[in-house]
């Protein structure tokens, strides 16, 4: 301590802080500011709101849309189709309540100035395809991040935040938050009535297939750090479904996004032969998974299955058949906008490659997997569903609060509740908002207390990394091998290695088991006792230290539930080699995890699935 | 370099520091200008490139898959509400788009407390702001009735 009593500390009141201003956190300052109108509402980000998160270059679609206006989709029919997609295990309560709210999002959106396609048929958005509709959405960020500074009292861009604070009298009550001022080293002490975490999912959990300098060219951001989850697992927040990490199929290496040329522009992916492959797989990805192989349409993870069972038969590369797509200039337009709106690296390339894709091909690629909840896939904290549609074990007070009073999620952050996308995840920061607005009016009784010494424990350990830096960098001469300090990037790079081998990451074709994970554990282990040992030799490199305690947390999370999850559940995502097939009889459940911070214990449980729509 | 920062046109203002998501543009202290410390956790967003005033910062594909000699080059026109991209290929081969970003004016969303304060009763309800008039179908959905205790359907 003495050492960094110069420190600044800065102390800010809140009624509600929200962490992380991305999607759903520009979604939650809105609609708190709507009902709170004389609450402190404060946002804190890591980055610059006007250009974080997930789309901070922004997007060429909005994937989640009903359409009810022109009764195009119901959200029933949205309901189904998630369920389908992720093999019959989703929060119907969550999803639904997304879908009946998302047009309403999607309208604002437009009125604010984001351009959205029309199709010149009816006048209608113009459809992707039946989830989607097509954007000019290049500025979709600093859209959305204008209408949320003007609903904050206060923004905090790059704060690095690292730790909850709890409430000294109640336990289970969250009263704010710590982390630190990138540019200044100031130490900053968030106390809030209501905390909303809405600091999206984690890519880097798994070694990426790039190998240098394009390690960071992860489809995901390479900032998405997994502190979702990395703040609210030492919290003793419930989690569930972390096992259900996604493998997205994407243009190789520049990680193109597939949708708009499979849906509209009715690309095609073959085998190095030319053959369309998918069908031939059909009757193998039965004898897996049995009624689910038949879900319309094909869920992600088996289309995934289909193209790495053909790479394993060798006849890959596997390419997109872009070719015919591109017919008029138009199609080309669509087709390279694509890209430059919200995966630029594609683009590049495309350039640096040779490759116009109205004459030639291009390859496709499972990634890496990747922890999310917004997604094809949906890990993340279990919260309470809305009151008037969720069965009654899955609510329990305020909607999307967390199992930790006070404590709200979104986005990323939720688990159970797959295919929101940017604007789901902007409709879930929104119904976390307006709960958050509501638990904060209807408190009685003290204001939550957060304890001198939680504070002080927490500051010493958030810094010691510069100090692990400044004392172990004398005994060397230069360079970056140091024998009692690791780097964060060393760190990062252990965990991703060990991560790909033993839980199921690219090199063992997405395959693990029992003593696979296990094994995991034990260098887990080994790495979390390390993480007292980083040494970070400035502000950014503190970033990546606590980025890296973020990760390796939900990398935990992640071992424990594959773990447990007995069975295959989504080939193409993962593979359990000593539980192969899907089974349903035991495990058509969610998983949960509540971990104890004091012992490290976790404990795993199943919970059940409510299906709520018929059909 | 990623990206990287011509070094005669960069004036060292700091936009690129101020809007990089990764937090990897820096100021050099030597020379005052902008560099990118950590190649390798960047995303190719182009933001910084977007951002700076003197066009200084380019992009050279990743150096583990993109060969060299292409060009994406953009030029952002906020006021205008377009971006325009220029591809060059290795080949030499060139490509030229503009899009439109943006359909209303920077700086005119209305702050959500522009609205009519709702009344304090609607808290307890499931409508969001500017529900249901927003959702353009006069009413939120529900669900058919199931069973809340066991979440079965009846
Ligand atoms: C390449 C790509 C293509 C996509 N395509 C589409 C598409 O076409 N259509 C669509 O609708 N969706 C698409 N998505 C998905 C969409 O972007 C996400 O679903 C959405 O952004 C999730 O919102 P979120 O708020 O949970 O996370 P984010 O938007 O990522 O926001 C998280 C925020 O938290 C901040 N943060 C993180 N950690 C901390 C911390 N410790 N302290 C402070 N701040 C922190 C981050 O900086 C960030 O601002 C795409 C995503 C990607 C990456
Ligand atoms: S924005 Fe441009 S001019 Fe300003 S510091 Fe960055 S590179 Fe230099
Ligand atoms: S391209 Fe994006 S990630 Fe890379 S330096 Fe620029 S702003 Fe940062």
């Amino acid at each position: 301590m003495s050492l960094f009593s110069s420190r600044k500390t800065r102390f800010v009141e809140a009624d509600i802080l929200v962490i992380g201003g991305g999607f759903s956190g520009c979604g939650a300052t809105y609609e708190s500011r709507y009902w709170g109108r004389d609450l402190k509402i404060v946002i804190v980000e890591k980055a610059n709101i006007e250009r974080s998160g997930a789309v901070a270059q922004g997007l060429s679609a909005i994937n989640c849309y009903m359409g009810m206006q022109w009764n195009e989709n119901q959200p029933a029919d949205f309901v189904r189709y998630a369920r389908g997609d992720l093999m019959g295990l989703v929060r119907e309560d969550l999803v639904f309540d997304i879908a009946r709210h998302v047009d309403a999002t999607v309208h604002k959106f437009e009125e604010w100035g984001l351009p959205i396609l029309k199709d010149p048929k009816n006048g209608h958005y113009m459809r992707e395809g039946k989830w989607q509709v097509m954007i000019h959405g290049e500025s979709y960020k600093p859209i959305i991040a204008e209408a949320a500074r003007k609903a904050a009292s206060t923004v905090y861009n790059r704060i690095m935040v690292t730790h909850l604070l709890m409430d000294t009298a109640r336990p289970n009550r969250v009263a704010g938050a710590v982390g630190f001022d990138m540019r200044n080293g100031t130490f900053y002490v968030f106390r809030a009535k209501a905390v909303i975490v809405s600091s999206g999912g984690a890519s880097h959990i798994y070694r990426p297939r790039a190998a240098g300098e394009g390690m960071g060219r992860t489809w995901y951001a390479p900032w998405s750090s997994g502190s979702a989850y990395g703040l609210l697992i030492p919290t003793g927040a419930r989690m569930t479904q972390m096992e259900n990490k996604v493998v997205l199929a994407r243009f190789k290496d520049g990680y193109g996004p597939v949708g708009a040329w499979f849906l509209l522009l009715k690309s095609y992916a073959t085998n190095a032969y030319g053959e369309k492959y998918e069908a031939a797989w059909l009757e193998q990805t039965r004898s897996i998974v049995g009624k689910y192989a038949d879900a319309e349409p094909v869920p992600t993870c088996l289309r995934n299955h289909a193209m790495l069972e053909e790479i394993k038969a060798g006849r890959g590369p596997i390419y997109m058949q872009t070719q015919a797509s591109l017919d008029t200039s138009e199609k080309e337009q669509t087709g390279w906008e694509d890209f430059l709106d919200m995966t630029v690296s594609q683009a590049v390339v495309w350039a640096s490659q040779n490759i116009d894709p109205r004459n030639t091909p291009s390859e496709l690629i499972t990634s890496e997997p990747y922890v999310m909840g917004s997604h094809a896939t949906c890990s993340g904290a279990w919260v309470s569903g809305p009151e008037d549609v969720a069965p009654a074990d899955y609510q329990w007070g305020y909607n999307r609060m967390t199992t930790v009073e006070g404590l709200f999620g979104a986005g990323d952050t939720v688990g159970g509740s797959a295919h929101k996308f940017s604007s789901g995840s902007f409709t879930e920061g929104k119904l976390a908002g307006k709960s958050a607005v509501r638990y904060v009016m209807e408190q009685q009784g003290d204001a939550p207390q957060v304890d001198e010494t939680q504070i002080r424990v927490l500051e010493e350990e958030i810094f010691r990394p510069l100090e692990n830096y400044r004392v172990g960098r004398n005994e060397i001469v230069a360079g970056t091998v140091a024998p009692s300090y690791i780097s964060p990037l060393q760190g990062l790079q252990r965990l991703g290695k060990l991560m790909d081998e033993y839980a199921g990451g690219v090199s063992t074709f997405y395959v693990t088991s029992e003593p696979m994970l296990n094994r995991g554990l034990e260098l887990l282990a080994m790495l979390k006792e390390d993480l007292g040992h980083i040494g970070a030799e400035n502000l950014h490199q503190l970033q990546r230290a606590w980025e890296l305690h973020h990760r390796v947390l939900t990398a935990e999370a992640v071992i424990r539930h594959t773990l447990f999850r007995q069975e295959t559940r989504w080939p193409g995502y993962y593979y359990r080699a000593d539980h192969p097939q899907l089974d349903d009889a035991a495990w058509h459940v969610f998983t949960s995890s509540q971990y104890d911070a004091k012992t490290g214990a976790w404990q795993m449980s199943k919970l059940p699935v409510h299906h709520i729509v018929p059909g | 370099m990623p990206t990287y920062t011509d070094m005669t046109r960069c004036d060292g203002c700091g936009e690129c520091v101020d809007i990089c998501p990764s937090d990897i543009m820096h100021i050099d202290p030597v020379y005052r200008r902008s560099y990118n410390i950590e190649p390798n956790f960047c995303w190719e967003c182009y933001s910084c490139v977007k951002a700076c005033p003197q066009h200084a910062i380019d992009v050279r594909g990743y150096a583990d898959f993109a060969p060299l000699g292409h060009k994406v080059r953009v030029l952002r026109e906020e006021e205008k509400g377009i971006i325009s991209w220029k591809i060059r290929f290795r080949d030499g081969r060139e490509k030229a788009f503009t899009f439109p970003i943006r359909t209303t004016p920077w700086g005119s969303i209305r702050p959500p407390s522009d609205y009519e304060a709702p009344a304090a009763n609607s808290l307890g309800s499931q409508l969001l702001a500017h529900e249901p008039d927003a959702l353009k179908v006069g009413a939120l959905p529900s669900l058919p009735s199931f069973h809340k205790q066991t979440g079965a359907m009846p």
